[in-house]
């Protein structure tokens, strides 16, 4: 294949992914990684490095249009960009060190808990929770505009979330993904931070973990140019006009689609990864 | 902004800090947008170039031959993008990319300085030094 239809092709791919993850809200480089290792043939390092910096231009570019939105939590991102960005680096690490058919069944099972994370009804969060000391020590409270105002929240299990979001850097540095859902996993469910401040504040938080493993990646020549540049400039125009056609709105049947999309990924990438093809 | 006033108490009992907070997510979210678009910018530029001269080699990317590339090392990319080199300036947008997020944490270091918020100043300022080890491997070549 010619480089020109070679870029072509990805630059459509990765704008497909970024419209179809910014819509969806589970992000583009779950499928960017899978589409240039799986039909392209991409080495897999080349893949996650590319990944990686285009998971930087999506969550910076869309930070403006979120910022305005008033729901992002500075002091929450901040605090927990400590542990993301630790653990992205220990997974930028634990790459170079594991094959790359490890990488590809690890990715396979991250794409099947991601999938499932995004069709399961959302378990509401208990009320009226005493106020956690550590939570009021680091001002991790805020409030949020509502329909009915504004609207107190409190943080909770603050060494619980830090350890997922730990967990989140280690992934996104292993994988070259934002890891978006187990950002918000771990604020909404574990800290129990409101859903919409969640989201924001993760995607806040998603360019700074990414920026820390992209270091090591490019120390160790994962980031190529001429792969990392078609997939980042056609996710960040395709997750920008995904955020300009959907504001608010999530279509539900759309995420169906997108997540059974994900789970055959998923199963491809475990199938080629023990059968040592990726 | 209060146009009505609540009989209930306020819910937060400092609400200028808060307003603070937001004029400077405000500021961030410009440089974070116009960091991305500068880079967009220089990455389709060196995109052009690369694909003028190379657009019909082959593209085969099966073997990873990155331990190799010269465009692994700041140096490597700064001396390639100087010699007009289309691969050498698009990975100088990329680093212009990476170099965005961490440009919004050293204003945010600032910011929570202005607001004399030390604690956070401290925690920003860690979140830097692991960004600086994470790039150090990059520069140090």
């Amino acid at each position: 294949m010619s480089v020109l239809l070679f870029t072509a092709l990805i630059l459509l791919g990765s704008f497909l992914a970024g419209f179809l993850g910014s819509l969806t809200g589970l992000g583009g480089g779950v499928v960017i990684v899978p589409l240039l290792a799986l039909v392209f043939h991409v080495d897999m390092r080349y893949a996650i490095g590319a990944s990686l910096v285009s998971v930087i231009a999506t969550s910076s570019g869309a930070a403006a249009a979120y910022v305005r939105e008033g729901y992002s939590n500075m002091r929450i991102g901040m605090f927990l960009e400590i542990a993301t960005t630790i653990g992205a680096i220990a997974g930028a690490l634990i790459a170079a060190r594991v094959s790359t058919s490890t990488i590809a069944i690890v990715f396979g099972f991250v794409l099947l808990y991601s999938a499932y994370l995004s069709v399961r009804a959302q378990p509401p969060h208990p009320v009226n929770e005493p106020q956690d000391r550590l939570a009021r020590f680091l001002r991790l409270d805020g409030d949020y505009p509502t329909p009915q105002g504004s609207e107190h929240y409190t943080v909770h299990r603050i060494p619980l979330g830090f350890g997922l979001m730990f967990g989140a850097g280690t992934l996104s540095g292993l994988l070259g993904i934002g890891s978006g859902a187990v950002k918000v996993l771990a604020m909404d469910q574990a800290m129990r931070i409101p859903f919409k401040i969640s989201t924001t504040t993760s995607n806040f938080m998603i360019g700074v973990t990414a920026a820390a493993s992209a270091g090591v990646y490019l120390a160790r020549g994962y980031i190529d140019p001429g792969i990392a540049m078609p997939v980042v400039l056609g996710a960040l125009a395709g997750s920008m006009l995904g955020a300009k056609v959907l504001v608010n709105a999530r279509t539900r049947s759309l995420r169906f689609v997108f997540s059974a999309v994900i789970v055959a990924l998923g199963f491809e990438m475990i199938f080629n990864g023990f059968t040592g093809r990726l | 902004m209060n146009s009505t006033q609540n009989p209930q108490p306020p819910a937060s009992p400092q609400p200028a800090p808060k307003w603070n907070d937001q004029r400077i997510e405000l500021i961030i979210g410009h440089l974070l947008r116009s960091g991305v678009l500068l880079s967009a910018a220089v990455v389709i530029f060196g995109g052009i170039v690369y694909l003028v001269r190379h657009g019909h080699s082959i593209a085969d990317y099966r073997i990873f031959h990155g331990d190799i590339s010269p465009l692994r090392t700041l140096p490597g990319i700064f001396h390639s993008t100087l010699e007009f080199s289309g691969r050498g300036i698009i990975q100088f947008g990329l680093l212009l990319l990476i170099a965005t997020p961490i440009a919004r944490v050293i204003f945010s270091a600032v910011a929570f300085a202005i607001e004399r918020d030390y604690l956070y100043v401290a925690f920003t300022l860690a979140v830097l030094a692991v960004l600086a080890c994470s790039l150090a491997g990059a520069a140090l070549h």
